[in-house]
């Protein structure tokens, strides 16, 4: 079950100032995403939850991410297990017949959890993209059996027990190795390029309102065609 | 022809018979790959779910490398070829993020305009070569091979428009190029799990389940893959996969150069036959026996 944060009261036809932010910085994660503002052209119609591979598996359909969203109701889908089980495979991309690049969001979704600590209560399956990132920023590639070592032993080390067997076999057809890869150039400029990148991220803070138009959603619809990225303007 | 090579990570260890047979097989049928030099991991699905301008400027210092060597660049990896293609695009039209990407760029003097083609090797093969050309240097026919062509999730959506997004056939027309016989196979395209094998393991277990026993119930000899991952997954779980369908064969899954390489003659050693977690099969172990008196010959 999803869980609901237990202090939100809600007044029918206002967001709570969390959910505004929220909202907001949702907002301006899809902004990168080309043709990003066609999400409120969503009809429900839940051809992506039906050609999801792991929609079973989910707490919130794909459809329902949408659903929530518009409902004002972000908090709910960043607690959900769905955005860490979307697998990103693209099938709910690929067939929305409005053209809505779900994956896209759901990446958006990821990346906003991650920024506002919303973490998963009983699985650590967000802890993963965190430990590769780790590192491809110590490495410049990455390193599987480093990858799998920490992240089973920050989430269930007896899985690391289980797995030895077949760690083993792979050792010995050396498709694992002990030692992470070594680039030698490529470490000095990777470092140089993460670090003045990580200046011109998306900041994790939250903005004023002003900072980019509700150009989704449906208050937004009819009085925005396109993505309107130049000249800002205010929505309220 | 020449192409700029973007092996990726994987490619280096667990699935590294991908990298060697892919080798082979364009040295085969005389196209060069250039390695880039000191690439880098494009990032994957997992930097992209963390962060978005320093994922894309990580990835996109790889086509900042190719650009400089005015090549088209190979990525083998279903997920850095999904990748690498998906930032080409994010920053195609988009001044505002490519500037960005190109002022983090510029902190080691590279800079991306937006030239680079990503290509797969699998649409290399079939349209730069050619099926024609394939099918004369073939010189041990797969034929009596039942093959499904398992193209995984990524390479045939999203950005990538070499193929039908439903039903990609480049793999099919390959092998059928090589004399083996495709069998039905509806889930070409359904997702392996991917990294959810680490993270929810019996849920990756059943979709793994489900292709296995989708190419066994259609009587697949072995399955072909694109995917580094795909093929960890396919060819590492069976015994999970015996818990929930108990009559899972032991199916081999090889890359689809891997295949190719042995119908080009290429002796099996340089591919990589040896390395699945799955024992190698009776009927591939004659064709090798074949590839060998081929090249004695
Ligand atoms: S397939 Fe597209 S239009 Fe249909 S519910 Fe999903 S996102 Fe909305
Ligand atoms: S991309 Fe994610 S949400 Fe979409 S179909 Fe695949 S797993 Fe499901
Ligand atoms: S996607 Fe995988 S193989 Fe490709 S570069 Fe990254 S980690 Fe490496
Ligand atoms: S099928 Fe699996 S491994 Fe292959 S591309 Fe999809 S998620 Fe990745």
């Amino acid at each position: 079950m999803v869980q609901k944060s237990p202090d939100r009261n809600y007044t029918p036809g206002k967001l709570p100032l969390r959910e505004r932010a929220l909202r907001m910085a949702f907002l301006q994660r899809i902004h990168d995403i080309p043709g990003g503002e066609k999400l409120h052209r969503c009809i429900q119609c839940g051809t992506c939850s039906g050609s999801c591979p792991v929609s079973w598996a989910m707490d919130l359909m794909p459809r329902e991410l949408i659903a929530h969203f518009r409902a004002g109701d972000i908090e709910t889908i960043l607690h959900s297990r769905t955005i860490w089980l979307c697998a990103s495979c693209y099938a709910c991309t690929e067939r929305c017949p409005q053209g809505i690049r779900v994956t896209d969001i759901i990446y958006s979704l990821k990346r906003l959890a991650i920024d506002s600590d919303i973490t998963l209560e009983h699985d650590g399956a967000h802890k993963l993209p965190q430990i590769f990132v780790d590192i491809i920023n110590k490495y410049g590639r990455n390193h599987e059996l480093g990858l799998m070592m920490r992240y089973y032993l920050r989430t269930n080390p007896l899985q690391l027990l289980r797995m030895a067997s077949l760690g083993l076999a792979m050792m010995k057809r050396r498709r694992i190795t002990f030692t992470p890869p070594r680039v030698e150039k490529a470490l000095k400029d990777i470092r140089l390029i993460i670090a003045h990148a990580e200046r011109l991220e998306v900041p994790k803070e939250i903005f004023s309102p002003e900072y980019r138009p509700d150009t989704v959603g449906y208050r937004a619809i009819d009085k925005v065609s396109s993505r309107s990225s130049k000249s800002p303007s205010t929505t309220e | 022809m020449k192409y700029a090579y973007y092996p990726g990570c994987s490619l280096e260890s667990s699935s590294r018979m991908y990298d060697s047979s892919l080798r082979e097989v364009f040295r085969c049928l005389d196209l060069e790959l250039v390695e880039l030099e000191d690439w880098n991991c494009c990032g994957a699905t997992a930097y992209f779910s963390v962060k978005e301008t320093v994922s894309l400027a990580v990835s996109a210092r790889n086509l900042a490398l190719a650009e400089l060597s005015n090549l088209d660049i190979v990525a083998p990896c279903s997920s850095c070829f999904t990748i690498l293609l998906k930032t080409h695009h994010m920053l195609e039209g988009n001044t505002e993020l490519s500037d960005k990407i190109n002022e983090a760029l510029g902190a080691v003097g590279l800079s991306y305009k937006g030239t680079v083609r990503v290509r797969h090797p699998l649409e290399v093969l079939v349209n730069d070569v050619g099926l024609d050309k394939i099918r004369k240097t073939v010189k041990v026919p797969l034929d009596g091979f039942a093959i499904a062509p398992y193209y995984g999730c990524q390479i045939a959506r999203g950005e990538s428009s070499f193929d039908d997004s439903e039903d990609p056939v480049f793999m099919d027309k390959l092998f059928a190029t090589l004399g083996a016989r495709l069998v039905y196979f509806p889930h070409k395209v359904r997702c392996c799990g991917g990294m959810l094998m680490y993270t929810w393991e019996d849920i990756a277990v059943r979709l793994v389940t489900d292709l296995m026993r989708c190419a066994q119930e259609n009587g697949a000899h072995l399955i072909s893959t694109t995917c580094p991952m795909c093929h960890a997954n396919l060819d590492l779980h069976l015994k999970q996969v015996r818990k929930l369908y108990p009559e899972a064969k032991p199916m081999s899954t090889y890359f689809f150069t891997q295949l190719l390489g042995l119908a080009l003659g290429i002796p099996a050693e340089k591919l990589g036959f040896d390395l699945n977690y799955i024992p190698i099969d009776q009927r591939l172990k004659d064709v090798i026996q074949r590839t060998r008196e081929v090249s004695h010959a």
